[in-house]
């Protein structure tokens, strides 16, 4: 039998002003899938992710978590979800315990689960550190930590990585690589690094003005370009850039 | 129920702030250190008799010469009866000096330079010298432009000793009473201004400013995506600042107490509620103009668009009573005013609950309304 989705999105739109952010897009997510949405900046993948978030509201469209939409049931949303926003900055002069012990508080967690988050992002080291002196990886490993605090059932990471090094990259990969294996989150993962993407999602859609050009299995998708004219790729790997290429002509990271 | 207490997300949020407040060193300069060293400063200035020297040109006739002249004029005869000191100055000049003391008024210091028309002139105008005086034919004449308020009094204390001949200087002004009693000082009056004054501050700044800055973060939004009370947010936030105004208030009375004896002459517990309900409307207006905007840069023009005008205004250094009538009424109704007047009247008047009450009652509503109407238009994301 097939479980319900943790997350299904039916025929949502959005627009501010004169743009068109979302242009009517469908999406189902199962528990413990990892999917990336993938495209390139101003694509709508943020847009997409604060509806879901309950951040913003749609235009027209239906958005169910759990089963639930976000009127009347926004305590309950807010306790099985855990994200990281894209560019958020934590109180300058608290340090590291101190603010994973501040959000504990609003899910009423105690000082267990932080020890346990403290241990997971590896920033046990700088427990007592001021954040204002974290590195930008310590800084988005502690997001991190902060959105897996409630032991989320839906986890959703607005470009974790955008503008670390390649190092504080996988080491953010490998903390969500050992949540897939040890947990049943799902995972809605923005980004465009098409690398990230193919490194951990097991679904990918990729989106670009608002509306999703594909989705499916990365092997599924890579499977596709071969029906697609390309450029030659015979003498490397085929990737999800050149799938995106096919598709629009431009590149993931324009 | 230690723990309990601990994971409360209230205290959570209280000792964030707190932490937040104390590990910033320019919060405890411009919040404790800054106003004693403004009540000190002009406290000291406007409180303590000034010893004054006054410069005088002496133009036309060797007067300040060690000896008489052979006609002696009045301005030689008086320094020689009175004993006039013979000095140099700087640049080896000879100058005398005369100086009336007095204890009251804080004594006057006269230092006579005798300089030709030009050269008096050019220190005039360079503000090295308070008056210029010559004689003729043993008629006195004051050179002093009459707009310089010191260069009048320069005048008057010396036209009234020069009529005075023959060592008539006194020690005392027995008949001046100086007002040093206390609640008619200077610094009785400012004190209470800067306790106002640092709650309006410490609200606009700690209050708006730290949310209009966590909104510019996404912190707020990323607080809201949890489930975080929303009302202990504002709540923590407030109460913490209240507190810290308290201990300001508290220190700032305290150090004007030792260095300048203020007391309280009235109702302590009307002195409290008035405090409480001052914070309650600067606090109310800090969360209405910092309720939509997300940018710190207009965060920083609307508070200093309302703060700046009260400060002016509202009588924290000087009596408004100084500006036009018809802008009195206005000026009054001013928060900043209701409780920068409504502290000087328990503190300096003796007042009560009953003379207090009605700018106690209109500063909590105005808490109230400003706190409601910015709730209403109040921008999470």
């Amino acid at each position: 039998m097939k479980s319900q989705p943790v997350i299904e999105v039916r025929d949502v739109h959005k627009s501010f002003k004169t743009v068109q952010a979302v242009r009517g897009i469908d999406l189902s997510i199962s528990p413990g899938q990892f999917v990336a949405i993938l495209g390139p900046n101003g694509a709508g993948k943020t847009t997409l992710v604060e509806m879901i978030e309950g951040i913003q509201q749609p235009d027209s469209g239906d958005i169910f978590i759990m089963g639930k939409t976000w009127k009347g049931n926004e305590k309950y949303l807010r306790n099985v979800i855990g994200l990281s926003l894209q560019e958020t900055h934590f109180i300058d002069k608290l340090n590291v315990w101190e603010t994973l012990r501040l959000f504990a508080s609003f899910f009423e967690i105690g000082k267990g689960r932080c020890e346990e988050v403290i241990r997971l992002i590896a920033l046990e080291e700088k427990r007592k550190a001021w954040v204002v002196n974290l590195s930008g990886g310590q800084r988005q490993r502690l997001a991190l930590g902060i959105a897996l605090l409630n032991n989320p059932k839906i986890l959703m990471l607005d470009e974790p990585t955008t503008g670390l090094d390649p190092n504080a990259r996988r080491e953010i990969w490998a903390i969500l690589l050992k949540l897939k294996e040890q947990s049943d989150t799902s995972l809605i993962l923005t980004t465009h690094y098409m690398e990230e993407a193919e490194q951990l999602c097991d679904y990918i859609v990729i989106i670009d003005q608002g509306k999703i050009l594909k989705q499916g299995t990365i092997s599924g998708l890579l499977g596709d370009i071969r029906d697609i004219p390309v450029r030659p790729v015979e003498t490397r790997k085929i990737t999800l850039d050149d799938l995106f290429i096919s598709l629009t002509g431009r590149h993931l990271d324009d | 129920m230690i723990e309990r207490l601990s994971n409360s997300q209230l205290v959570q949020l209280i000792l964030a702030n707190v932490k937040e407040l104390i590990r910033e060193p320019g919060v405890l300069f411009w919040g404790i250190i800054f106003p004693i060293l403004m009540s000190l400063g002009l406290g000291v200035a406007f409180t303590k008799k000034k010893d004054v020297v006054t410069n005088i040109a002496v133009v036309g006739q060797n007067t300040l010469a060690n000896q008489p002249s052979v006609a002696p004029s009045v301005l030689g005869s008086f320094l020689l009866i009175n004993k006039a000191s013979f000095e140099k100055d700087e640049k080896g000049l000879a100058i005398r000096k005369f100086t009336v003391p007095d204890d009251k008024l804080g004594s006057t210091t006269f230092v006579f330079h005798s300089l030709a028309w030009k050269e008096a002139m050019e220190l005039l105008k360079r503000g090295n010298l308070n008056l210029v005086l010559d004689e003729k034919s043993g008629l006195l004449r004051y050179h002093f432009d009459p707009m310089n308020p010191d260069a009048q009094l320069t005048y008057l204390k010396l036209s009234k000793l020069l009529n005075i001949h023959g060592p008539a200087v006194k020690e005392t002004n027995a008949e001046i009473q100086p007002l040093t009693v206390s609640g008619t000082r200077y610094i009785d009056f400012l004190v209470p201004g800067l306790i106002a004054m640092g709650v309006m501050m410490s609200c606009m700044w700690g209050v708006s400013y730290a949310i209009i800055e966590r909104r510019s973060k996404k912190l707020l939004r990323r607080m809201v995506a949890t489930p975080m009370k929303r009302s202990n947010f504002l709540v923590a936030l407030i109460t913490v600042r209240v507190l810290m105004n308290f201990v300001e208030a508290g220190l700032l009375f305290l150090f004007s107490w030792l260095a300048f004896n203020i007391t309280i002459q009235g109702n302590v517990a009307a002195l409290l509620v008035l405090f409480i309900a001052g914070n309650f409307a600067f606090a109310g207006i800090a969360i209405f103009i910092s309720s939509h905007t997300a940018k710190t840069e207009v965060g920083n023009g609307l508070i200093n668009a309302l703060s700046m005008p009260m400060m002016v205004l509202s009588g924290v250094f000087f009596s408004y009573h100084n500006f036009p009538g018809w802008s009195i009424p206005v000026i009054q109704k001013f928060p900043l005013t209701m409780m920068a007047d409504g502290i000087r009247s328990i503190m300096i008047e003796g007042a009560g609950f009953a003379e207090t009450a009605l700018p106690i009652t209109i500063l909590a509503l105005t808490g109230v309304i400003f706190f409601l109407a910015g709730m209403k238009i109040f921008r999470w994301h």
